[in-house]
């Protein structure tokens, strides 16, 4: 009696679904009736060699979204291949592939989600070599409309696409950049920021050293504008929650080959050296975003203290060790998809198709304006294995969020710490509140 | 759990007084892979039970001499017999069971596999899978209808409860509900299953007539900030008339009228309250802390804490058993200090 009653509520919602999919044609996606198995869940997948199970899933569609038209939603993750210096120890593999891996599982999980749903979310990689034309690229991207696009680009090309006239209407997701800048004087309104800023960052560690009662802190940076940045929004953090900088030191030592025969010796007298005569200090703080040095502080420092910054306790958006809050089941999806271990970047581009994933499903809208409102409503939350509902700060468009202080194999800690109180969000505590905010957004 | 709520009827109908009969606390403990047994009458720990790894999803079987342990890093759900404490076999429950339901005459057990997407339906005499579904990304929380004719799944990442029907083993709704759904748990008329959702902060109440959700409940505690109020488990107590529901990072148990939605009351407890279970006669409830590694004991009837029992590290489901292990059992696996 039940059943036969829903099997006939079913058809009628079928029916109705049907109906508003062919009555929005116009729109950026196409649309695609699937009634075969061809277009399954599984098959928009551009990688699907580690899918367990492979047969039962794709049994699912039939099953559950039988005959049911799908609104297809194209994803594009706009890339560039700029060199990246490998990590500083042998330990650590070389990864080429940061960011996309991720994004792929996104597009599983959304995919899985969308058998249900009668969503189908496709991957375009347009991933262009360190000398390409990006700017080329995102017209091409473009030339139908408005679109959803994980940018996995440095802060110029991410501005250059994101300043097209032809981009205004999209939605530009930054997993890659954490450059203060680009959440206050270069904001812009159709760029959202999943990736933590420095200021956040900073301030992640900083509260923790509070809480510790380590507040003197040895700064130590290297030459790279990025080093610059992050040592700038250590200043900022030592301000906002009473830590002293009791000296800001350049690193002047040439960084040299990650293999290096009886390296070790020198490595060793060297650190002793560049960490020589500072004034009394609690903490030693690196920033070393090009991974040249700061590896080598820990254990050889002139006077015995921990290290932290971006190396040592690093605050981070995810880390290979972090499996709370259901985290386990990225950690092993992305293992079983790309063979290594994740690393931020995919973690970011993961939570960035999911982030969009989440937009559809809730708003039940096809359009990118509509999607990208929903987004910035108060409706709007994205969960991404942090124990909290995030969404995106109306001021700047930076994801709210939770930062991991990961140790070198084990979380040390998750800020905001207890005790740092904000009136609206706890997570507000991290970076660039309302009130210092310097973006003005020039659309709206 | 609801099946507690019909025992407990029952013992009452047929005049039995159920505190005359010894009961025993059972509590998985996630780091320690092992689960903690606890006189229920003395409040002591008896005994402590070596698992497969990460064991959390704890059940008593109908039948009432077993319980089901599932443990998430193991592949496996060790089976427990109750009196000697010895793990006797396990199912073959495919990968990271996480949260499963039988059926009402025990026969059948759903699995919930975490990490592949999967409900796993299977006989719990042979062992034989019968079913895998295919439902959203990592399936959560399991509740059978007391009818047995429909299984509810949730899945965590795709925020929705799907429904099974037992009869053909396939999906004949998928309702989306708020963001992280964890628990599902069917009324005892049938007529509502309720679903929490942890990161959405709500329970969903869905209307079992159409699958639709007809209430969505939210929680509001002066001074806790609102992303803390997270629902995981809960209870049908009372008769049904209250629910209660295990707050998580908030530390507290809302208690909930079943006819108004209203929430009446917060019931302080540990850190991390997540799973929970009813004494046999109703009248005591037992709240496993995970961060704080014990277990409040909430007086129904006052709805005031009464007591806190330490167990081991991330304490994460309960179980309660009207019965005693044997004087051998809890010889041979001494409490764990």
């Amino acid at each position: 009696m039940l059943s036969s009653c829903n099997r006939y509520k079913n058809s009628i919602a079928k029916l109705l679904a049907g109906l508003a999919i062919v009555a929005f044609s116009a729109g950026f996606y196409g649309t695609q009736p699937s009634f075969g198995q061809e277009s399954d869940a599984a098959a928009a997948s551009s990688d699907k060699a580690a899918e367990p199970n492979q047969d039962a899933s794709k049994d699912a569609p039939k099953k559950a979204a039988a005959k049911k038209p799908k609104t297809v939603f194209k994803v594009v993750y706009l890339g560039k291949k700029y060199p990246e210096p490998p990590p500083l120890t042998i330990a650590e593999d070389i990864v080429t592939d940061k960011g996309i891996q991720g994004a792929r599982v996104g597009i599983d999980d959304n995919n899985r989600t969308g058998q249900f749903t009668g969503q189908e979310f496709e991957l375009v990689e347009a991933i262009i070599p360190a000398d390409g034309d990006i700017v080329a690229k995102a017209k091409e991207v473009l030339k139908d409309g408005d679109a959803l696009i994980v940018a996995d680009l440095e802060p110029k090309d991410l501005l250059a696409v994101a300043d097209l006239p032809q981009a205004q209407g999209s939605v530009i997701l930054n997993i890659r950049d954490s450059d203060d800048k680009l959440r206050q004087k270069q904001c812009r309104y159709n760029v959202f920021h999943i990736i933590p800023s420095w200021a956040m960052r900073a301030d992640a560690v900083a509260q923790y050293l509070i809480v510790k009662k380590w507040p003197r802190w040895f700064l130590i940076k290297g030459k790279a504008p990025s080093d610059e940045a992050f040592a700038k929004a250590t200043e900022r953090s030592a301000k906002r929650f009473g830590g002293k900088i009791v000296e800001d030191r350049v690193y002047k030592f040439e960084t040299g080959s990650r293999r290096l025969d009886s390296g070790h010796q020198q490595v060793q007298s060297q650190m002793a050296l560049a960490t020589q005569g500072a004034p009394e200090h609690d903490i030693i703080w690196v920033a070393d975003t090009q991974d040249g040095f700061g590896e080598y502080l820990m254990y050889r420092s002139y006077t015995p203290r921990p290290v932290v910054g971006t190396q040592g306790m690093r605050p981070v958006a995810w880390d290979d060790s972090y499996t709370e809050y259901g985290g386990m089941a990225f950690q092993r999806a992305l293992r079983d998809k790309a063979h290594r271990k994740a690393v931020e970047r995919d973690y970011t581009a993961w939570l960035a198709i999911r982030a969009i994933g989440e937009a559809t499903v809730r708003s039940g809208k096809t359009a990118v304006k509509d999607l990208r409102d929903y987004m910035l409503s108060d409706k709007y939350k994205v969960a991404g294995f942090k124990g909290e509902a995030m969404n995106f700060r109306s001021w700047n468009h930076q994801l709210r969020q939770p930062v991991l202080l990961a140790g070198q194999r084990t979380i040390v800690s998750v800020s905001p710490q207890e005790g740092f109180l904000h009136p609206k969000y706890l997570t507000d505590t991290l970076g660039f509140d309302e009130r210092e905010s310097l973006c003005e957004f020039k659309q709206k | 759990m609801k099946r507690f709520m019909l025992a407990a009827a029952a013992a009452a109908l047929l005049g039995f007084s159920p505190s005359a009969f010894a009961t025993t606390i059972f509590v998985s403990n996630e780091k320690d892979n092992t689960v903690t047994v606890i006189d229920a009458d003395t409040l002591k720990v008896v005994a402590t039970v070596p698992t497969h790894r990460r064991p959390r999803g704890i059940i008593k079987n109908p039948k009432n001499d077993e319980l089901y342990v599932a443990a998430g890093d193991g592949d496996t759900i060790d089976v427990i017999d109750m009196k000697s404490l010895k793990i006797t076999h396990e199912l073959n429950s495919g990968p990271d069971p996480e949260l499963m339901a039988t059926s009402a005459d025990g026969k059948i057990i759903y699995i919930a596999n975490e990490d592949d997407s999967m409900a796993t339906i299977m006989d719990v005499a042979t062992g034989d899978v019968l079913a895998q579904v295919p439902v959203g990304v990592e399936p959560e929380g399991v509740g059978v209808s007391p009818d047995d004719k429909y299984t509810v799944i949730t899945s965590e990442s795709t925020s929705m409860a799907h429904v099974i029907d037992n009869d053909t083993n396939e999906l004949i709704a998928n309702v989306l509900v708020d963001t992280r759904p964890r628990e599902a748990k069917f009324t005892a008329d049938g007529k509502e299953v309720w679903v929490s959702s942890e990161v959405g902060g709500s329970i969903s109440v869905i209307d079992t007539s159409d699958w639709t959700v007809k209430d969505t409940i939210r929680f509001e505690v002066e001074g806790v900030r609102p992303e803390l109020l997270q629902p995981v488990g809960m209870d049908f107590i009372d008769g049904g008339k209250k629910l209660f529901v295990l707050l998580g990072p908030a530390n507290r148990v809302a208690v909930i009228d079943t006819k108004t939605y209203e929430v009446e009351d917060y019931i302080l407890v540990g850190q991390r309250p997540w799973h929970g279970e009813l004494s046999p006669d109703g009248k005591l409830y037992y709240v496993a802390n995970g961060l704080t590694n014990d277990l409040t004991v909430i007086d129904v009837e006052s709805l005031k804490p009464i007591k806190s029992v330490p167990v081991g590290r991330l304490p994460w489901g309960v179980a309660v058993w009207e019965g005693k292990p044997d004087p051998d059992a809890l010889k041979r696996n001494p409490p764990k200090q």
